[in-house]
C-alpha cells in the first residue's frame, strides 16, 4: 500500500512537474507566437512620437548596363496622429525639374490628397492619387512604397521566425487593403530586437516575386527612432535597381501643418 | 542693324550670366537655369513677303535665389532673354521675377516682379488674369511677362485670401513685320489705346480666395483695372495708312475655378464674367481628365482630356476659342528620361476649323532636354478669326541645357 501510495504520489508529482514544464513551454511559445498584427503594432508604436522629420534623399537609378542616373530631393514629413503623415518633397535634380515640389496628405484607406507645384508656370495642380503602383521619378520605387506606414493599410499574417544576416527576425506577410496597389502581398523581415524592417519582398498582381528591398546601415535618432541610411530596391523582372541614400536626418524640428499647405508648396525649394 | 542689336543682346546676356555666376560664388546664393537653342520651321510658304520660312533663336533664363531667417524670407531674381533671327519683336529681355518674400504663420508678403497662375483647365486659362502673356515667346500662350506687384496672402482655416496691388501695366508684344503667326497687318503695339490713362491705366487691383476641401479645390477671384488682353481697332492715320491697333479696356472681371479630384477622374470648370464700358461678357471652360495609370505594370500613364470652351463675345473674343471642343491625350512613359507626349485638337463647333497641337519632350544625359512641338491650323473659313493662321502650321524644336 505504502509503496502504492508512494508510487501514486510519485506519479502525481511527475505529472505536476510535467504539466508545469509543458505549460511553461507553452507560455513561452505563446509569447513567441505574437500574431502578425501585434508585431506590426509594436513596429508602429516604437516609431511613433518623432513629430516631424527633414532629410535629403539621393536616389541612384541603375539599369541593366550599369548606367547610373542620380536624383536629389529634399523631404519634410509631419507626423499626424491617427492618420497618415503629411509630406513635402522638392526635387533638386535632374536640373530640368529643379524646384518641382510634391505635397501629399496620406490616409490609411481613403484616397491620399496630392498637389504638384510646377515652378516654370508657377502652377499648383491637384493630382490624382490613384497612381499607387507607378514608378516614382523613373525609379524602381513605386509611389506606394514611399507612403507612410499605417496599420489599417494591410492584413497581417505571421509566417515564421528566421535568421537573416545573423539577426533574429519575424517574417510577416502583409496584404494591402487599400485600393490600386500593385501588389498581392509583401513579405517583411522584422528584426526582433529593434522591431524594424530588414528586408521586404514585393509580389506583383500575378503573385510572382517582383522586387526586393533591403534596409542597410540603420542609425538611431533621438535615442529611439531607427532609420536606414541606405536602402536598396532590386527589380527581379527587369534587373534594374534603385539605391536610396538618406542624409541629414533631423527630427522634431517644430514644424506645423502650416509648413505643409498649398501656400508653402508654392514657395518650397 | 538687327544683327547689331542681336550681338549687343548676346553680349548683355553673357555679362548677366557671368555676373550671376560670380555673385553666386560670393555667398550661399543658389544659381540655376537653362540655355537653349530653338528652331522654328514653317511648313508652308509665308503669306506676306516680309516673312520667312525658318527662324533660329537662342534663349537663356537664370534664377538667382537666396533664403534666410530659417527659410521664412527669400529673394529671387529671374532674368530672361531670347534673341531671334529675323523678327526683332521676338528678340526680347524680361525680368520674370525679382521678388522679396516674407512668410509668417498666418500671412505671406511678396514684393516685386512675379508670375502668378490661377485656374484648373488645360486648353485655355480664362481666370488667369494677373500677368500679361508673352505672346511672341510661344504660340501656346503659356509664357508670361513678369508683373510688378504687392501681394499679401492671409492664411485662414477657411482658405487663403490673396490681395494684390499691381502697379505698372505691361502691354502685349506682337510679331513684327518679319514674324509669322500674325494678321495681314502687323499689330501696331506702339499706337495702343486705353480706356484710362496715367495712374489709373497703370494700377490694377485683384483679390482671390482659394481653398481645398476633401476632393474639391476651388478659387474665386476679382480683378479691376486695365485688361491684359486687348480688342483690336482698324484705324486710318492722317497719312492715310491703315493700322491695326490694340485697345485695352478697363474691366471688372470675376472668375471662378473648381476642380473635383475623384480617383483617376479630374473634373474642371472655369467661368468668368467680365464687364467693360462696351459690354458684359461671359466665358467658360468645362471638362475632364481621366488617367489610366501604370498600364499593364509598364509604368506608362495615358490620360484622356476633353474640354468645351465658350465665350459670349463670339468672333470678337480675345482668344480664338468661342464655341470649341478640345480633345487630347497625355502620354507619360515615367522612364529615366521623363519622356512625355501631349497631343490635342481644338475644333470650332460652327466653322469646323481645327487647331492641332502636339508637344513631346525627353531628357538626355541628365542635364539636356529636347522638346518638339507641332502646330497645325486647318479649315478656318475666311470669316473665322483663325483664318490669318492658315499658312502658319509649324514645328518648334528646342534643345536646352539645364544648370
Amino acid at each position: 500500500m505504502s509503496v502504492n501510495i508512494l508510487n501514486l504520489g510519485q506519479i502525481s508529482m511527475k505529472n505536476v512537474l510535467l504539466g508545469l514544464c509543458l505549460s511553461m513551454i507553452a507560455s513561452i511559445c505563446m509569447a513567441e507566437l505574437q500574431t502578425g498584427i501585434e508585431i506590426m503594432q509594436e513596429v508602429k508604436f516604437r516609431n511613433t512620437g518623432w513629430k516631424d522629420m527633414t532629410a535629403d534623399l539621393e536616389m541612384v537609378l541603375t539599369n541593366n548596363n550599369g548606367d547610373e542616373h542620380r536624383r536629389k530631393l529634399a523631404m519634410k514629413v509631419l507626423e499626424i496622429k491617427d492618420d497618415g503623415d503629411k509630406s513635402l518633397s522638392v526635387f533638386n535634380s535632374p536640373r530640368d525639374v529643379k524646384g518641382t515640389a510634391f505635397l501629399s496628405f496620406t490616409h490609411a484607406l481613403d484616397a491620399d490628397e496630392q498637389w504638384l507645384y510646377l515652378p516654370a508656370l508657377k502652377r499648383v495642380k491637384r493630382i490624382s492619387s490613384s497612381n499607387k503602383s507607378g514608378p516614382f521619378l523613373g525609379s524602381e520605387i513605386a509611389f506606394e512604397d514611399l507612403s507612410s506606414f499605417e496599420l489599417e493599410k494591410y492584413k497581417y499574417t505571421y509566417l515564421r521566425d528566421e535568421l537573416l544576416d545573423s539577426m533574429d527576425c519575424f517574417v510577416i506577410e502583409n496584404e494591402p487593403q487599400y485600393e490600386y496597389s500593385g501588389y498581392t502581398r509583401t513579405i517583411v523581415w522584422v528584426d526582433k530586437a529593434r522591431y524594424i524592417p530588414i528586408k521586404i519582398d514585393y509580389y506583383d498582381r500575378k503573385n510572382t516575386l517582383l522586387k526586393t528591398q533591403t534596409f542597410n546601415n540603420y542609425q538611431q535618432y533621438l535615442d529611439k527612432y531607427w532609420r536606414a541610411d541606405d536602402l536598396m530596391m532590386t527589380n527581379h523582372v527587369t534587373g534594374k535597381s534603385t539605391q536610396l541614400f538618406w542624409h541629414n536626418y533631423k527630427f522634431s524640428n517644430g514644424l506645423t501643418a502650416r509648413q505643409f499647405d498649398k501656400n508653402s508648396l508654392k514657395r518650397s525649394r | 542693324m538687327i544683327l547689331c542689336r542681336l550681338k549687343r543682346c548676346i553680349i548683355y546676356s553673357f555679362f548677366l550670366f557671368f555676373g550671376l555666376i560670380y555673385s553666386s560664388l560670393l555667398s550661399a546664393w543658389e544659381l540655376s537655369g537653362y540655355v537653349g537653342l530653338e528652331s522654328l520651321a514653317f511648313i508652308q510658304e509665308p503669306l506676306y513677303k516680309e516673312q520667312h520660312q525658318h527662324y533660329i533663336s537662342g534663349v537663356i533664363e537664370a534664377e538667382l535665389y537666396h533664403e534666410w531667417d530659417n527659410g521664412t524670407q527669400s529673394f529671387a531674381f529671374v532674368p530672361y532673354f531670347r534673341g531671334s533671327q529675323h523678327d526683332s519683336n521676338r528678340t526680347h529681355f524680361d525680368i520674370r521675377e525679382l521678388t522679396w518674400l516674407k512668410a509668417a504663420d498666418t500671412w505671406e508678403l511678396r514684393l516685386g516682379i512675379r508670375k502668378v497662375f490661377w485656374g484648373v483647365t488645360e486648353s485655355n486659362h480664362l481666370v488667369d488674369v494677373i500677368n500679361q502673356r508673352d505672346t511672341v515667346e510661344n504660340a501656346d500662350g503659356e509664357d508670361k511677362l513678369g508683373q510688378p506687384m504687392m501681394n499679401l496672402a492671409l492664411i485662414q482655416d477657411w482658405g487663403t485670401v490673396d490681395l494684390f496691388i499691381l502697379p505698372g501695366f505691361r502691354p502685349r508684344t506682337y510679331a513684327g513685320e518679319e514674324g509669322r503667326l500674325r494678321p495681314e497687318l502687323a499689330v501696331s503695339g506702339h499706337l495702343a489705346e486705353y480706356d484710362k490713362n496715367g495712374y489709373q491705366r497703370q494700377v490694377a487691383y485683384a483679390v482671390r480666395w482659394a481653398h481645398s476641401m476633401g476632393d474639391w479645390d476651388m478659387g474665386l477671384s476679382h480683378f479691376y483695372g486695365t485688361s491684359r488682353d486687348p480688342v483690336f481697332l482698324l484705324k486710318t492715320a492722317d497719312s492715310g495708312a491703315v493700322n491695326l491697333i490694340p485697345y485695352y479696356q478697363n474691366i471688372n472681371q470675376t472668375g471662378l475655378d473648381i476642380q473635383a479630384t475623384l480617383d483617376s477622374l479630374l473634373l474642371k470648370w472655369e467661368a468668368i464674367v467680365r464687364v467693360s464700358n462696351t459690354e458684359t461678357a461671359f466665358a467658360s471652360t468645362v471638362g475632364f481628365e481621366y488617367t489610366f495609370f501604370n498600364i499593364l505594370s509598364s509604368g506608362i500613364d495615358i490620360g484622356l482630356l476633353s474640354e468645351y470652351l465658350y465665350d459670349s463675345r463670339g468672333t470678337t473674343a480675345p482668344s480664338l476659342t468661342q464655341d470649341d471642343f478640345f480633345i487630347g491625350s497625355r502620354l507619360a512613359l515615367n522612364d529615366i528620361q521623363d519622356s512625355q507626349l501631349l497631343a490635342g485638337v481644338m475644333v470650332d463647333r460652327v466653322s469646323g476649323a481645327q487647331f492641332y497641337n502636339i508637344e513631346a519632350s525627353r531628357r538626355f544625359f541628365d542635364s539636356f532636354k529636347f522638346e518638339i512641338e507641332a502646330r497645325f491650323f486647318n479649315g478656318a473659313p475666311p470669316k473665322d478669326p483663325a483664318y490669318f493662321l492658315r499658312q502658319d502650321s509649324h514645328f518648334r524644336m528646342e534643345l536646352s541645357y539645364h544648370f
